[in-house]
């Protein structure tokens, strides 16, 4: 069987400035949604805070769980849980007031008075503001690492440039160095970090790494953007799936390049934007085989994974979509935009 | 015919490995044992978010121990200058870790200062003179402030352990993390509400009665009465030490009421005893208690050893006397350990507690998503490539079993984050058999034989699978540096993942290939 034709031929690099600005509009979504929502939505890994899980012997309106809960003056959050009856509910208690002593107990307690039901907890989870900041840090200290090695091992492999790309992450290690002394936020020092990243590459003329960096930002980007626009929180979990995506996107553009780099020995006489289109048509079919085989596992877990797994396993169903785009669509084309510089 | 002898004795190698490592494991679920009986008892863990149970981090407030040993030096000098007749004319406490003497004018400055000097050595000594008066400013030295500091982490972790020995969880893992956070998981069942509390609480004092009308040898022969306790003394008594007593069960008075402990001397034989001091409401407890049951021992009860059992000799009105037979270091280390016994030096930063029911419901909805989406992938796999896709799924198999094995050889943990690497995983691994299908049809189409289109395909689709799987190899570790938990869960899996798919794609189902193509000798491909 086979989906894709062996003789393909889509004019993929015809289309790029379509794709460019397709890209530049989901792009522009993510900021705007984020500066409108007053940036990024933190789940209490990194605001801190409490969420619980609690579940009534019986149905109760949601309006009477918050009721209770106004009456505990709490300032809580009462989501439904779940899909079943409504008896299971999650509640968030903002920062300013989860620290407080036997927070469960007192909240277990004072429910059940007030709506007259046996609760059970069924999960109760505590982030003190200090563990928050610490792991707000490491998240972004880990996509930082990632999106370092990465950009290592890629502009080693594609460019057999090693050394350089050894030097260049010893620069990069060094700014980052620098700039942290200049007592930079975090996110601003990420910022800083990608820039110099993006400068580094343009100037010591990697543009394999470069064109795979930019695809990875740009599904970084685009799936925070989704969070943003839905409201989905950013937790620990969510960060390991940026994280995946920034792993696994890759492997399409890696398919890609690795085609490109063939054709270019074989067909050395092509102009570069033909030997990249048929590159790409050359390798559809894997790229989209390989994505779907991920994207049918990775919507099982979002349909029947349960709650606890569900927006990791939509960041993933996004990350994957947006990857196996900017595969074909951004990271090729960076290829050729590159090329025309000169 | 190239001979690649070595690949099928590295499949069975393996293959046989991991089945070692996952038979425990599986003979435990299947019996439903507590833990494996088989060799090498390796096991895979589940992480609390899975069976339940509870995961604290505390932070002890090292900070307050420091400020303790100051207050406790700042009582003994006041009674070293009246025992050495220095005439002071204030005393005072300047901050956290200094305090200031201002000498009475009278008074030989520099011996006094060499007498401070050399009892108190633990504190750097200055000496100026201000509007006319000498003062001497006595300073925690910072190697001290450091020694307590780590001190008394040291002792915090060791009471939370003994806390939770004494609540008895199951399988409890205790570890220090940093200068002053303690790492504690209670998997299984547990009544969060009671174990915050235990935890939470540091020193346990209890004042109990001695249970007079019974003997103690009766008991120990295993007819303890009922409302009795056997209880023995402390350790390092020297006279008493290990020999048992029976105590009432009944809980009169506990630490929570203490406001002070300190060393004092009999005026009259010159021992040292233990003074202490209760809040107002355990001073009427206490009053009420020696009123009641005057002329019956009291035992007084320190994390279930008893340090003496006096008895009561009239009724007891705010300071009361915890003597034994002490000398003065066993007097000054009891007043030490009461001290610490002081309510919440511990903090709790970071609590999760999850039921067992929630647990329950997460591997099942785990496992129900990785069945259908594993069996999709699998119908996927022999539909689109018919016989080829068949050696894929029994590397997809085969990849399962060794992500199982790899988890128990490392006794991983096992979360649900990391059932959703596993989940992932199965989607990812037949990746690198479509990149090695999909260009052996290419070398088909350019008219290869068989045998030659197979090598070319594994060979050329090598690199770039292992190029592929690298990537995501680096995000799952620096993940694994960095996350913490569940989120350390999927890093695990997803690692053994990457690594099992690349074994599975290019070794094992290239030696399947190539007996099908050699001993079989199949001419054409089923892809």
């Amino acid at each position: 069987m086979q989906i894709i034709k062996p003789d393909v031929n889509i004019d993929f690099v015809g289309r790029r400035r379509f794709a460019y600005f397709v890209s530049a509009i989901l792009i522009l979504i993510t900021i705007v949604s984020l500066i409108f929502h007053g940036g990024p939505k933190y789940g209490i890994d990194f605001a801190g805070g409490a969420e619980l899980l609690i579940q009534f012997n019986q149905p109760l309106p949601i309006e009477e769980v918050k009721a209770a809960m106004n009456a505990l003056q709490l300032e809580a959050v009462v989501q439904k849980y779940g899909e079943e009856a409504e008896d299971f509910y999650r509640v968030l208690i903002p920062a300013a007031v989860a620290e407080q002593e036997n927070l469960a107990q007192t909240l277990k307690e004072g429910l059940a008075a007030r709506t007259q039901r046996q609760v059970t907890l069924e999960s109760f989870e505590m982030v003190g503001p200090q563990v928050g900041r610490d792991l707000r840090e490491k998240a972004l200290l880990a996509m930082f690492f990632a999106l370092l090695f990465i950009a290592v091992y890629i502009s080693g492999r594609f460019e057999l440039k090693w050394l350089l790309s050894a030097a260049m992450a010893g620069a990069l290690a060094f700014s980052v160095y620098i700039l942290r002394l200049a007592h930079l936020s975090i996110p601003m020092l990420m910022l800083a970090a990608v820039v110099v990243t993006l400068v580094l590459f343009y100037v010591l003329n990697l543009k394999y790494a470069m064109g795979a960096i930019v695809a990875l930002i740009h599904d970084v980007i685009i799936t925070v953007g989704f969070f943003s626009i839905f409201q989905k929180e950013f937790t620990l979990p969510i960060i390991a799936a940026l994280l995946t995506i920034i792993g696994y996107s890759l492997n399409d553009t890696i398919i890609v390049f690795d085609r490109i780099r063939e054709n270019l020995r074989k067909y050395h006489k092509l102009p570069l934007a033909e030997t990249i289109n048929r590159s790409i048509n050359e390798t559809l079919s894997r790229t989209i085989l390989t994505s779907g085989t991920t994207l049918i596992v990775v919507v099982m877990l979002f349909i029947f994974g349960g709650g606890i797994i569900h927006d990791f396993a939509f960041a993933l169903l996004v990350g994957i979509l947006v990857g196996t785009y900017s595969s074909i669509f951004v990271a090729s084309p960076i290829l050729l935009a590159w090329q025309k510089r000169k | 015919m190239k001979t690649t002898s070595w690949r099928p004795i590295v499949v069975i190698v393996v293959v046989l490995a991991a089945l070692v490592y996952v038979l425990p494991t599986l003979q435990m679920v299947l019996e439903k044992k507590e833990s494996p009986t088989l060799w090498p008892y390796n096991k895979i863990n589940l992480g609390l978010d899975l069976q339940g149970g509870m995961h604290l981090v505390l932070q002890v407030d090292t900070d307050k121990a420091v400020e303790n040993t100051v207050d406790r030096s700042f009582d003994e000098l006041r009674a070293f200058m009246r025992q050495n007749d220095i005439r002071v004319a204030a005393l005072k406490r300047t901050d956290a870790t200094t305090f200031t003497v201002a000498l009475d004018e009278r008074e030989d400055a520099d011996r006094s200062k060499g007498l401070i000097a050399d009892e108190f050595r633990d504190f750097n000594l200055e000496d100026r003179t201000r509007e006319g008066q000498r003062e001497i400013v006595l300073q925690l030295k910072p190697d001290e402030i450091e020694r307590v500091k780590k001190l008394s982490f040291e002792k915090a972790v060791m009471k939370v352990r003994n806390r939770v020995d004494e609540y008895g969880a199951r399988e409890p893992d205790i570890r220090p993390q940093g200068e002053d956070r303690i790492i504690v998981q209670l998997p299984g069942v547990i009544d969060a509400d009671k174990a915050r509390k235990e935890i939470g609480r540091t020193g346990n004092l209890e004042f109990k009665l001695v249970d007079e009308t019974n003997d103690v040898r009766q008991a120990l022969s295993g007819s303890v009465p009922p409302g009795s306790e056997i209880r023995y003394y402390r350790k390092d008594d020297p006279d008493m030490a290990g020999r048992p007593i029976l105590l009432k069960k009944e809980t009169l008075l506990t630490g929570d009421y203490l406001s002070e402990a300190r060393v004092k001397f009999d005026p009259a034989n010159g021992q040292p005893y233990v003074a202490i001091k209760f809040n107002p409401k355990g001073a009427r407890i206490f009053a009420d208690i020696t009123e009641k049951h005057i002329h019956e021992r009291l035992a007084i009860v320190l994390d279930n050893e008893v340090y003496s059992a006096p008895e009561i000799q009239s009724k007891i009105t705010g300071e009361g006397m915890i003597t034994g037979n002490f000398t003065d270091d066993s007097a000054k280390s009891l007043a030490l350990v009461l001290r610490e016994a002081f309510p919440t030096p511990v903090k709790i930063l970071y609590e999760k507690s999850v039921g067992p029911s929630l647990g329950e419901d997460s591997i099942r909805k785990g496992l129900l998503s990785m069945l259908i989406g594993g069996v999709l992938v699998v119908l996927f796999m022999v539909v689109y490539y018919r016989g080829s896709g068949l050696i894929a799924d029994a590397a997809l198999l085969l990849n399962i079993i060794l992500i199982a094995g790899g988890l128990a050889a490392f006794n991983a943990t096992l979360t649900l984050p990391g059932i959703a690497g596993i989940i992932l995983t199965i989607g990812m691994a037949v990746d690198a058999n479509v990149l090695i299908y999909e260009r052996i049809r290419e070398e088909q189409r350019l008219g290869k034989t068989a045998r030659a289109a197979v090598d070319a395909g594994f060979d050329r689709a090598t690199l770039t699978i292992m190029d592929a799987n690298v990537t995501t190899l680096i995000a799952a570790i620096v993940l694994f540096q960095f996350g913490s938990g569940p989120v350390k869960g999927f890093a695990v899996t997803l690692s053994l993942g990457v690594i099992a798919s690349l074994f599975t794609a290019l070794i094992v189902s290239r030696t399947i290939f190539e007996f099908l193509l050699t001993k079989r000798s199949i001419k054409t491909l089923s892809i």
